[in-house]
């Protein structure tokens, strides 16, 4: 609620320069609405147009909000690049019917339509914006629908780790002594293999669909939540404020919920922020081992997968499949990139310590 | 000193057991058949299914079964039958490893000579060409994805330029060393090349090993920068950097004696997080580049539902991430004092 009022108080204060923007957002639509070849587009998936519009909303709020962090974020020109590259893969993940609609007889819009089955990859023409894979997969509904997979990956992971890092972290951090051994025993079993290993390893034993995938990076991901928490929580611990509740009487359970975590949260979020550049990227190598989503599922890792053996191209002219690499390759590389840029920009900001020194 | 290494290897047993409950408890995602061809070595042996899993207790508790399979892992050594190199798993592991040393160890000479480098320059020169030039690279590396990066140089090096061939040897070389003529010491090809003295079979091996180090070297260098710059600048800020400036003595003096040696003790831990790192890269990079190492193996016995090989290739990898990181720790208490007596 303190951010939505916060940022109800931003679109006040800087009303006058919203309106050039919002008038262009408009306007956007209203050519949008006037096109014919748009137009059908447009009305058949009003609720994708509702979440942008709800989106952009709130990233204009967010970034108008007046306070010393977006202050820092606006002054920097890097976490400005940074920031707009995730808004733009955000604006098109709510816009992917509109930029990419699926065929009236698609049963999942993430399947990429096949046109035909000619095995050898078609360079970019009029129907196939960015070219089709081996097997005649599109790549650039590929490309526009997998952003909606990268997120879905990167937020479920970040939300399963979170989860079992605040759980066994909480509790490591809390009680110590031998419960704190053993789980941190255990965050060392997980962290004894290199993350794309155990990977690896998981999706081969589970079998190979995008929901294992997920769970195979969380499985991977969750020691450092964890620790992170632990060694927040032994910091506070000790303070007075947690002193005054136990006085208080008040339980273990109601100290650690109501009392620690808050205060020790808000770096583990930012870790978390930061991670799913990280995410993107083990989704991404397993897609491409052959490890990921299965055939012809929107993912970027497999756009690159399914025409790996064309990328050498034809006799004599050895960029003849450019595209094949190229156009998933620049996704995932600007993906990553942003997030990256973001994450430097939050940790400059809200670690004096390190400011300036990464 | 000795009290810390002591702990350390009071834990290491502790960490290994852990290790092999995690993988058996993964395994028992597996049917009975399935884990039951870890036993199957010939294809007659198919219709004995049921006498197989009866003869090796796959339908037992789970604690007796965790039993077995620990018996049968470390007492007798026996990892399984490996379906994609078509020999047992431990033999497997033996043939394959050798690649990969050669390219881990070709890799982690650059990283960590360049990455030092680039990474006390640009703590010095803060802010300067050099500073940027190293901020750009690192995250521009950070965010590309390895496999990208590697077919990348192999279109181009290999593709266009027809320098950097995939594989291990050429054809011609392949066959030289498969003569009998060529003796194995090692089994890391450009040494054993070396010590036949055939230079062309060593200078084939380096084409080969080009593209795939390039690819690690590059992926893995971004984050070594990164660690070794603010190392630096914490340590540039240090009260004894500033009185080796008081007292006058030479930029360069206090640069090389008194802040990189301490600014390079996190950096031994990095170089085993570096080496760990190279250890999941080569999974990538062999499978790119057709380079016959254990990553190459584990990413197609994964792909190829060959259980006994992927688990044995883990174990393996996480034996050699254990020792890798206790070996950093031990060099990070020898260089720094402070460690051993906390």
């Amino acid at each position: 609620m303190g951010l939505l009022s916060a940022a109800v108080r931003g679109v006040q204060v800087n009303r006058t320069r919203l309106l050039p923007l919002a008038g262009i957002v408009a306007a956007c639509f209203a050519a949008a609405l006037v096109l014919p070849a748009t137009r059908d587009r447009v009305l058949r998936y009003p609720l994708a147009i509702a979440e942008f519009i709800l989106l952009a909303l709130f990233v204009i709020a967010f970034w108008t909000i007046p306070s010393d962090f977006t202050r820092r974020m606006r002054r920097n020109p890097l976490s400005v690049a940074g920031f707009s590259i995730i808004v733009l893969f955000v604006a098109i993940a709510a816009l992917a019917p509109i930029l990419a609609p699926p065929p009236a007889t698609s049963r999942d819009a993430y399947l990429i339509p096949q046109e035909g089955f000619s095995s050898d990859p078609k360079p970019p023409q009029v129907r196939h914006p960015f070219g089709t894979t081996e097997g005649q997969y599109d790549i650039y509904y590929g490309i526009i629908w997998g952003t909606r997979t990268a997120f879905r990956v990167s937020i479920t992971v970040i939300a399963i780790s979170v989860v079992i890092g605040l759980f066994l972290g909480g509790i490591s951090g809390y009680y110590g002594g031998r419960l704190d051994e053993i789980i941190m025993r255990l965050t060392d079993v997980f962290l004894a293999f290199p993350g794309l290993v155990l990977a690896v390893v998981v999706v081969a034993v589970l079998g190979r669909s995008l929901d294992n995938v997920m769970i195979a990076i969380a499985i991977v991901n969750w020691p450092v939540y964890a620790r992170l928490l632990r060694g927040d929580i032994l910091g506070i611990r000790s303070r007075d404020f947690v002193e005054a509740a136990r006085a208080l009487g008040g339980n273990d359970f109601r100290i650690i919920f109501r009392h620690i975590i808050p205060n020790a949260i808000y770096p583990f979020l930012v870790f978390g922020s930061l991670d799913v550049g990280l995410i993107v990227l083990t989704a991404a190598a397993l897609s491409f081992l052959g490890l990921g989503a299965e055939v012809g599922y929107a993912d970027w890792g497999m756009l690159i997968n399914l025409s790996r053996n064309w990328i050498l191209g034809a006799p004599g002219n050895p960029f003849a499949y450019w595209y094949v690499v190229i156009f998933p390759g620049a996704a995932i590389f600007l993906f990553v990139l942003g997030w990256n840029l973001l994450g430097d920009a939050f940790r400059d900001i809200l670690d004096p310590r390190l400011r300036g020194s990464s | 000193m000795a009290t810390y290494i002591g702990r350390r290897l009071v834990l290491l047993p502790i960490v290994a057991f852990g290790v092999t409950v995690l993988i058996f408890a993964l395994l028992q995602f597996l049917a009975p058949e399935m884990r039951a061809a870890a036993f199957i070595t010939n294809p007659n042996q198919l219709n004995a299914l049921p006498a197989i899993i009866q003869k090796y207790g796959l339908d037992k508790p789970v604690h007796i079964q965790y039993v077995n399979w620990l018996r049968e892992v470390f007492l007798r050594g026996n990892l399984g039958w490996s379906q994609t190199a078509r020999q047992p798993v431990r033999q497997a592991i033996g043939s394959f490893f050798p690649a990969t040393l050669e390219l881990t160890m070709y890799s982690f000479i650059p990283i960590m000579i360049i990455g030092v480098w680039l990474g006390t320059a640009a703590a010095v020169h803060r802010d300067k060409a050099i500073d940027h030039v190293s901020r750009v690279f690192s995250i521009s590396f950070r965010s590309l994805p390895s496999f990208v990066w590697g077919l990348l140089i192999l279109m181009i090096l290999y593709g266009r330029l027809n320098w950097f061939p995939p594989g291990r040897l050429s054809l011609e070389q392949d066959l030289f060393v498969r003569s009998g003529q060529f003796h194995f010491y090692t089994h890391v090809m450009t040494i054993d090349a070396l010590l036949n003295g055939e230079l062309w079979i060593f200078l084939d091996a380096v084409r080969h090993l080009a593209g795939p180090v390039l690819t690690l070297t590059m992926i893995s260098i971004a984050l070594l920068v990164r660690i070794t710059r603010s190392s630096m600048l914490e340590v540039l800020r240090q009260d004894y950097v500033r009185t080796a400036r008081a007292k006058g003595l030479d930029e360069p003096v206090v640069i090389n004696v008194h802040a990189r040696k301490n600014a390079l003790i996190p950096v031994i831990t990095l170089s085993s997080l570096t080496f760990v790192g190279l250890l999941g890269g080569v999974v990538i990079t062999e499978t790119i580049f057709n380079f016959p190492g254990i990553g190459r193996w584990g990413a197609f016995a994964a792909n190829q539902l060959d259980i006994p090989g992927v688990t044995g290739f883990a174990m393996f990898v996480a034996a050699l991430t254990v020792l890798g990181n206790l070996a950093a720790d031990i060099l990070y208490a020898y260089f720094d004092p402070r460690v051993r007596l906390q």
